[in-house]
């Protein structure tokens, strides 16, 4: 793991000596976490979310796991189990408004450390696979969130969780089938509720599994950076601890604080009214919406209004809604411009805002009930998103003339003129290979 | 090859959207609700705010009105006696305001189904013991549990205030159902409930203030708000606490890190290179 020149975990107390021949734990923290895990030192603020992101699933476990003592999976009481942690556990409701809230803030992280990897090119090589274990994780918290919001068994928990299981009866021929395995009945009931208690408890540990994996993938290629180029030698980085031990602080404090505002005086600015009313079944709330977190996908699921191809537009709704996240699988290899970060490629620049704008407008409309004018603007802002993927990016990828890259991560960082046009100095692009350390230090 | 298929998917989603964006659909029929359906009026509230907290004379006023008036048909029973001693009852005012109901209980010698003297652990009783009572005394019409009513409508409080005090009478071009009354703050302007409050004065308060029916309505929502989130006023407090913490360790944070940076950001290019 990690460049030649990281400095080596050398215990001094015996009783560290002891330990570390033994069984090398702080070793591993050294190494990963501290002064043995050289980092490119020109890392701006949005790189703190990786580490925020892990705050916020271990916030989620923390308070899930309190909670899951308090709470009642069965839908005779699931409600009144969740009023019962609101009012008689002592700061229930600190734990509760700090688990849904929690759940937003994660999104929120989670989605600007993915935007960031998508302006920064942190998915190219050599790091593909760190980007594959990221979708992962949120595929898996996609799954964990939902599930999450049904327990409450409210009214939007009941008919957001009988709108989406709903999606797989799409499938052609096993469809209904698999319909009622999942729910382990025709419509959402108690057996349902247990299953998902029992996977909202177990999918955490699972992400929490993948998380190890994602950040081993992160230390052998080392993180990327801002200028996208490669580390050159010891000048270009700093050592994790106290750089980044710092610089994470002093962003989780300002996380902290957000969340705390949110957690604190205004826990259900984002959460639905109507979920403070228990699930009933025989009474349909006028708007279903998942939370908003879901809403860029939940517009382009209900986008497809026509039959086209003998598909029903049911089916193409449900194909388009997985493909979206589905098809982030496959974008090293859509995108396959050797240089990663956009500060010096122009035409990918605005490709990328304009994609920003893009999922905000899906965003909006996805919470908003359908009709019109939103289902016609979500239908054009469905077909730019995959469009943006799946046909403007490997075109502009192979059109496009990068600007000149500086030669190295100091230089950037000091400011200079960058000189060396692209083509002449290939270290300094995307396929540089694994390993990184096999570059000599200059 | 995989930049070709990405392409001809991207084609056949856009097309697909694209063919459904152009084909002309018909015009969503207009709600008939949306042209008479009023927001809530605007009223505001000492438990407005980022500190805002509840008027413990008020609330008792609000329990007043409930207890005569809204207990009739509705429930609250997310509260229990104990609870109203945080909106300013004595412990033994809670305990004899217990004793005046019935809680349904056997009897521990025969098993046999009867009731028993409430205390201040029980929650409230609701007036039915069950859906179907409560629909059929109502004209099938269920009368919703009004303990977390506040916090299940878009501005709960003014929602309930406004609904109180909205019932008119129908324009013309209306048709109330028999039975139904005509509330353009009601979500299908057609509400069960007969308007509870009727007249000034129904209702004599001890403390000297003045019986309105917009009084009434406003002290029964302010109780409601406690009702439906009584640890709210605890919730800022900690709250206010919290924040201020967080912004001296964020302060605190930010020197920090500041200052493990400065020898770097001080270092000449010449100084970093030799390192």
């Amino acid at each position: 793991m990690s460049f030649p020149w990281a400095k080596h975990y050398e215990p001094t107390s015996p009783f560290m000596k002891y330990v570390d021949s033994r069984l090398p734990v702080p070793r591993l923290i050294y190494d990963s976490l501290g002064a043995g895990y050289p980092v490119p030192k020109n890392l701006n603020y949005f790189y703190n979310f990786g580490v925020l992101a892990g705050v916020a699933l271990v916030v989620q476990i923390l308070t899930g796991v309190i909670l899951g003592m308090h709470y009642a999976a069965n839908t005779a009481i699931a409600f009144d189990s969740v009023e019962h942690i609101m009012r008689d556990v002592n700061g229930g409701w600190m734990l509760r408004y700090m688990h849904a809230t929690g759940a937003s803030f994660f999104f929120v992280v989670v989605y600007i450390h993915i935007f960031r990897g998508l302006f920064y090119g942190s998915y190219k090589p050599p790091r593909e696979v760190l980007w594959l274990l990221g979708l992962v994780i949120f595929l898996l918290m996609m799954a964990t969130a939902f599930m999450g919001y049904v327990l409450v068994w409210g009214q939007m928990s009941f008919w957001g969780a009988t709108v989406i299981t709903n999606l797989f009866s799409a499938i052609p021929v096993v469809g209904e089938a698999i319909h009622t395995w999942l729910l382990g009945g025709f419509s959402p009931d108690n057996a349902t509720l247990n299953r998902f208690f029992s996977l909202h408890y177990l999918l955490p540990f699972i992400i929490l599994g993948v998380v190890i994996l994602h950040v081993w993938a992160l230390h052998i290629p080392g993180s990327n950076n801002p200028t996208g180029i490669e580390v050159k030698g010891p000048q270009d980085t700093v050592p994790f601890h106290p750089y980044y031990t710092a610089k994470d602080f002093f962003g989780l404090c300002v996380y902290l604080t957000l969340f705390s505002i949110v957690v604190f005086f205004l826990p259900n600015m984002l959460g639905e009214v109507d979920n403070y009313i228990p699930a009933n079944p025989l009474s349909t709330p006028a708007h279903i919406v998942p939370e908003w977190y879901f809403w860029p996908f939940y517009a382009i699921l209900r986008a497809f209004t026509q039959d086209f191809l003998f598909v029903p537009a049911k089916l193409w709704g449900v194909l388009a809604m997985f493909s979206a996240i589905l098809l982030l699988f496959f974008l090293p290899w859509l995108d396959t411009s050797p240089v990663r970060s956009n500060n010096y490629r122009p035409l990918m620049k605005q490709l990328f805002w304009l994609f920003v704008v893009d999922i905000i407008i899906l965003g909006i409309c996805g919470g908003k009930p359908a009709g019109e004018p939103w289902l016609r603007i979500s239908q054009i802002a469905s077909a730019y998103y995959f469009a943006h993927f799946l046909i403007l990016i490997p075109i502009v990828s192979r059109i496009e003339k990068p600007l000149p890259l500086p030669n190295s991560i100091s230089e950037a960082v000091l400011g200079k003129k960058a000189g060396v046009p692209v083509a002449s100095q290939p270290m300094g692009a995307g396929h540089a290979g694994i390993p990184a350390s096999a570059q000599p230090a200059e | 090859m995989v930049k070709l298929f990405a392409f001809v998917i991207g084609a056949v989603f856009c097309v697909a959207l694209l063919w459904g964006a152009v084909v002309p659909r018909d015009a969503a029929l207009p709600d008939p609700v949306a042209k008479y359906h009023l927001a809530p009026k605007e009223v505001s509230w000492q438990s407005d705010g980022v500190l805002g907290t509840f008027d413990r004379a008020q609330l008792q006023r609000g329990y007043q009105v409930y207890k005569e008036i809204c207990s009739g048909c509705h429930s609250i029973n997310r509260i229990a006696f104990r609870n109203l001693t945080a909106i300013g009852f004595t412990p033994a005012q809670v305990k004899a305001l217990a004793k005046q109901s019935d809680i349904a209980s056997i009897d521990d010698k025969t098993g046999e189904p009867n009731t028993r003297k409430g205390i201040p652990a029980d929650k409230i009783p609701g007036p039915y013991p069950n859906e179907t009572a409560a629909r059929a005394a109502n004209n099938n019409a269920l009368p919703p549990n009004l303990a977390l009513i506040t916090k299940a409508r878009e501005d709960g409080p003014s929602y309930v205030y406004s609904l109180l005090t909205g019932y008119k009478d129908a324009p013309a071009d209306w048709k109330v159902p028999d039975g139904l009354y005509y509330n353009p703050y009601f979500k299908s302007l057609n509400v069960a409930m007969p308007p509870p409050l009727s007249a000034d004065g129904q209702i004599t308060y001890s403390d000297g203030t003045k019986s309105t029916v917009q009084q009434n309505a406003k002290d029964v929502a302010a109780f409601l708000t406690w009702t439906a989130e009584p640890t709210l006023e605890e919730r800022r407090r900690t709250g206010l606490g919290v924040v201020i913490f967080l912004l001296l360790l964020t302060a605190l944070g930010y020197l920090s890190y500041k200052r493990v940076w400065a020898d770097l950001k001080a270092k000449k290019p010449e100084m970093l290179a030799a390192e």
